[in-house]
């Protein structure tokens, strides 16, 4: 197939890079330096897709983020990604794209029946259908939905692409590098100042690239090169294209997506893809221009409707034509440049022109060029299915509500033009509120919420000769702030074309006896009809009219639409625009992909890894690893075949017949100096802790101000103000802060320094029966009888030449050692663990069989102190002082605090002695009551008691104390399991602690 | 992401930060004699001002400074930061 609609001399791409692609399974070609939009026109390509709804066929529109409606499903680089926009994408060597939302295909598509049916399918059509009876909403409804709406296929495939982030600091962001942010970027970098210029389209330059003007005697296009080349040469200049700033956030952060990969034919493997910008910006200049708008009028949707702008910008950037026969359609001047361009390229148009006979330098130019005009006409109707064929048209009536009369014309093309839109959606983001401005029927930026200035065709100045001055001293006065430089620049003399006002024309009336659908929101298929029916319904709020109707509600954020919508609510209602007011605008501006959001936090990436200095040999000797917050600990180590059950029973067992090792190395450590340090831990524990010697130990239970217990652990004092605390693994970094508060806010009096030391420490705990003889082993020297280190005792000591820090405390309730090395120690004294332990029959173990040992000591742990427990219901109020005060003691005096039958810990067996019980079961006294059963209390640990060899769960239950010896139900609809338990002491093994002290 | 002036730091990006409440509430002194009212509108009662709040933000990712910072809770826009010992006009 040839390109038919091709031009020869005309265009920005390069005619002799042939590239071929495929479109719906057709190989068709265009060249370097095409999107795929055009290189499909090139091809006489209109229909792209079916339409959302009524599944109507919808061709290119716009040319490039004004497109609503050729979203595609793409393959490059061989992944599949739905929803691009054909008119952003650039054209590569190999690229497939298919129509979305169509089956079987784009040409005959079965959906199109709900065209037929659209009287049934008003606005509201899914709220008002789908909402009885409820028991059909998952099974029917949902189902059905979701498969008729959508649009492309997400692919299921993990995206082999790499995408990554980057933090940037500037003086000055200016967002698109039309005539107003080349001006002002400009400005700014001679006087300077760091400046960033962003393009979202590869190309700079924007509007100039297209619009007939004459700068400094130079082409639009010759002057953006000009401009872009020297500030390629500025140090302090990063331009940016294929780059869109898509959210602008507080304390002007904006952040900003550049395509790095897609248009890339070949690249590295580390090449990323896109790239995602924050970008902290002193000032920010929003030159984001403006966007054509649409007329509405009947079967406005029909393939081979175009922006007139984007028919000029397919014809002067990519030198293709849209139609050799073409309508244009227009309430304005600017629609003129379109057709005398259509002239130029030797095809003839027809202007129809809503406003009455008119004299400006633009309109003379088309007459004298024999262009043929149509004044106070207008398009009623295209006609054509798949793509226009000609269009009635007719002679306005005086008020312009009705045609006098209507004629046939023969067109392919209809290129429209409503005026123009200024494109304020990162204006909006930033906070800046809005004004309505009459002279151009649209909104523009009211007053700055933050340090940024929306200046250009954006700003609602739509001539370029104000455009740049304005934007020249915009972008001094701005750098002079930053850098208190003056700079003079002559500013370029402009020559441009005088315009008249456009006509506050937006919709074609319908034409005697016929009813088309007239389309506002073509990528959410909203149709006048439907918004007058959200009005006659009642609906008034214009985000109301948005919800109900889904206007402006599509990915394109109803660019072309919005306004429109705005104008036809404003005339039902008689209002003017700015009484209805308007939607809000939110981030992204233009669909971002999910890999961009997430960057290289992807896999392991996701979130940081820490490990033990042991990590190494606990993966040589087939651990499992179980993430305990961004720690990975061994959850048990593999022997064999076994499972999680069987490996831990096997090293809990080995505990309590011998003696195991532990990595304790997460267990958070905080030292903490100075002469007030007793005094402080005094406030921080609910115990006592003025008294304790130096080389001792000490358990302590810290609340928080409302009583409930925060965390435990023990403290010991290594020398007169010298204190070494451990937290829990999981509340390490809350207590770290916890203490800094109490430090720094409430009692800056107390000489006390904190400071977290849980990574320079390596610690081992060494439990069992024969945990003293291997202690012996490593410490030859040292007396480590039990008079010698009793229980709470604390020694230094030198383990083979490397201080070692030795704790006798105990986790798992036996006789028991916790040793602390320097990290860079840590793996050497494990390995010297394990060989001088190798006759007592040493074995480690994980946080598995650590959790059973302590479960059924009845230790508590995170399950029990889930911050709803106070001291008393872990059975820990011998651990409260009475006599001092302490952080939280004044709520635990409270009336729910002290009832009677306030909820205790207690423990479980199943009745079987058989059933594990699931963590997170609830307890029930009627296992076959009515729902709610009420909870008398929750499973929050379970094991299987190697000391009983039977299951064995901790709970805390409602007036636990006197529920001894009853019997309930453990219910766990979860794991759809009921069984029988038995309420016994929480202490299931050595309740007397006499293990610990032996 | 907001902007926030550390008073030891200088500026860093929220991401260093962590939010701490309203600076302006006082824990009761230690063993004095407290009511129930009294505890329970220091745990549990706090405004929630629209406008200008002054509250704690600790430098949990910088120097681990507790500070204060006066913001207004709609616009998000910092007026002051200020040392815990210093006072925010």
């Amino acid at each position: 197939m040839t390109q038919s609609h091709r031009l020869n001399n005309i265009g920005l791409i390069n005619r002799n890079k042939k590239i071929s692609f495929k479109f719906n399974g057709k190989k068709l070609f265009g060249f370097e330096g095409d999107t795929l939009a055009s290189a499909l026109l090139a091809n006489n390509v209109h229909l792209v897709g079916r339409s959302f709804k009524y599944h109507r066929p919808r061709g290119l529109f716009g040319a490039g983020i004004d497109e609503p409606n050729a979203k595609l499903q793409v393959v490059i680089n061989g992944q599949s990604e739905p929803n691009i926009n054909a008119t952003e994408i650039e054209l590569v060597e190999g690229i497939s794209a298919t129509s979305q939302n169509c089956w079987p295909s784009v040409e005959f598509d079965i959906g199109a029946i709900n065209n037929f049916l659209k009287s049934f399918f008003p606005a509201g059509f899914y709220y008002k259908t789908f909402m009885w009876p409820k028991s059909f909403w998952y099974r029917v409804y949902e189902p059905f939905i979701r498969k008729a709406a959508g649009l492309g296929v997400g692919s299921t495939e993990k995206d082999k692409e790499r995408y990554e982030h980057k933090y940037e600091y500037c003086d000055l962001l200016v967002t698109g590098s039309g005539p107003s942010g080349l001006a002002s970027a400009y400005a700014a970098a001679k006087s300077g100042a760091k400046v960033i210029l962003a393009e979202d389209k590869p190309r700079f330059g924007g509007s100039l690239l297209t619009d007939d003007v004459n700068i400094d005697n130079l082409s639009g296009k010759q002057w953006a090169d000009k401009i872009i080349s020297e500030l390629k040469e500025m140090p302090n200049v990063t331009l940016k294209n294929r780059s869109q700033v898509f959210g602008y956030y507080d304390h002007n952060m904006l952040v900003m997506f550049e395509r790095t990969g897609d248009h890339l034919e070949k690249k590295s493997k580390y090449h990323p893809r896109q790239r995602l910008w924050y970008i902290r910006s002193k000032e920010v200049i929003l030159s984001t221009g403006s966007i054509e708008r649409p007329i509405v009028f009947g079967n406005n949707d029909t393939p081979g409707i175009f922006l007139a702008s984007a028919a000029k910008e397919y014809m002067k950037v990519y030198g293709v034509v849209v139609g050799k026969k073409p309508l244009i359609f227009t309430n304005n001047d600017s629609a003129y440049e379109t057709a005398i361009e259509f002239k130029k390229n030797g095809i003839d148009p027809i202007i129809l022109d809503t406003r009455e006979e008119q004299d400006t330098d633009l309109i003379n130019d088309a007459k004298n060029q024999g262009i043929k005009i149509k004044f106070s006409h207008a398009v009623a109707v295209a006609n054509g299915y798949k793509k226009v064929k000609s269009a009635k048209i007719g002679k306005l009536n005086s008020n312009k509500t009705g045609f006098e009369n209507i004629e046939t014309v023969e067109c392919d093309c209809i290129c429209v033009s409503g005026f123009w839109t200024p494109t304020v959606h990162l204006t909006s983001q930033s906070g800046n509120k809005l004004k309505f401005n009459k002279d151009i029927d649209a909104f523009v930026p009211d007053k700055s919420k933050q340090k940024e200035i929306t200046i250009g065709a954006a700003n609602g100045s739509f001539t370029l000769k104000e455009t740049i001055e304005k934007s020249f001293e915009s972008g001094a006065n701005v750098a002079k702030k930053l850098t208190e430089k003056e700079v003079n620049i002559q500013v370029p003399s402009v020559t441009e074309k005088k315009q008249k006002t456009h006509d506050k024309f937006w919709c074609s009336p319908l034409p005697k006896n016929e009813n088309p659908k007239r389309f506002v929101d073509f990528q959410n298929d909203v149709s006048v009809s439907d918004i007058e029916l959200a009005l006659r319904e009642g609906y008034r709020s214009i985000e109301h009219v948005k919800r109900y109707t889904t206007l402006g509600m599509a990915t394109d954020q109803g660019r072309t639409s919005n306004l429109n919508g705005l104008q036809l609510v404003s005339n039902i209602e008689n209002k003017i625009v700015p009484e209805v007011g308007h939607t809000t605008f939110r981030p992204p501006f233009t669909p971002v992909t999910i890999g961009t959001i997430v960057g290289r936090e992807v896999g392991h990436h996701y979130m940081p890894t820490r490990k033990s200095p042991m990590h190494e040999w606990h993966i040589k000797n087939n651990a499992v690893f179980v993430d305990a917050g961004a720690w990975k600990r061994p959850r048990y180590y593999k022997q064999g075949n076994e499972n999680l059950l069987e490996a831990s029973k096997r090293e809990a067992k080995n505990v309590r017949e011998n003696v195991g090792i532990c990595d304790v190395t997460t267990l958070g450590k905080i030292d903490i100096k100075g002469p007030d340090s007793a005094e402080f831990l005094n406030r921080v524990y609910t115990n006592a802790w003025m008294k304790l010697p130096v080389g001792k130990a000490r358990y302590g239970l810290m609340l928080r101000e409302d009583g409930m217990v925060m965390d435990d652990g023990t403290t010991t004092r290594i020398s007169e103000n010298h204190y070494h605390m451990t937290t829990t693994t999981a509340q390490a970094a809350n207590v770290l802060s916890h203490l800094e508060y109490y430090l720094q806010i409430v009692w800056p009096e107390l000489n006390v320094n904190v400071v977290s030391t849980t990574e320079q420490w390596a610690g081992a705990a060494i439990a069992g029966p024969k945990s003293r003889e291997l202690l012996k082993k490593l410490f030859p020297d040292l007396d480590v009888s039990n008079e010698g280190l009793p229980f709470m005792g604390y020694v230094e000591s030198s383990l083979f030449g490397v201080p070692a820090k030795i704790f006798r405390i105990s986790f798992s309730g036996e006789l028991a050692y916790e040793i602390n090395v320097e990290s860079d120690y840590g793996l050497s004294t494990w390995e010297k663990l394990m060989e001088l332990g190798k006759e007592l029959r040493v074995q480690p173990y994980g946080t598995e069989a650590l959790s059973t040992l302590r479960i059924e000591m009845g230790h508590v742990a995170g399950p029990e102190l889930d911050g709803r427990t106070i001291p008393s219901d872990v059975s820990l109020d011998g651990m409260v002082s009475k006599k001092k005060d302490f952080i939280g003691k004044r709520s635990l005096v409270k009336e729910a605090f002290i009832k009677n039958d306030r909820q205790k810990i207690v423990g479980l067996v199943p009745t079987d002695r058989k059933s594990s019980i699931p963590e997170g079961s609830h307890i029930v006294s009627d296992k076959n009551a009515k729902l709610p059963n009420p909870k008398l209390g929750h499973v929050s640990s379970s094991c299987w008691s190697v000391e009983n060899n039977n299951p064995f769960s901790l709970a805390i239950m409602k007036d636990g104390k006197n529920m001894i010896g009853k019997k309930f139900f453990a219910v766990s609809p979860v794991h759809k399991k009921t069984i029988e338990v038995e309420v016994i002491s929480s202490h299931y093994v050595d309740s007397k602690g006499e293990r610990v002290r032996s | 992401m907001l902007h926030i002036k550390c008073p030891y730091c200088g500026i860093r990006s929220q991401k260093e930060f962590a939010y701490g409440g309203d600076a302006t509430v006082k824990r009761p002194k230690l063993n004095s004699e407290v009511s129930d009212k009294e505890w329970d509108d220091f745990v549990y009662m706090r405004k929630s001002p629209r406008g200008k709040h002054t509250e704690l933000w600790h430098h949990i990712s910088g120097c681990r400074q507790w500070f204060k910072a006066q913001r207004d809770t709609t616009t998000h826009e910092i007026f002051e930061t200020a040392k815990i010992n210093e006072e925010i006009k």
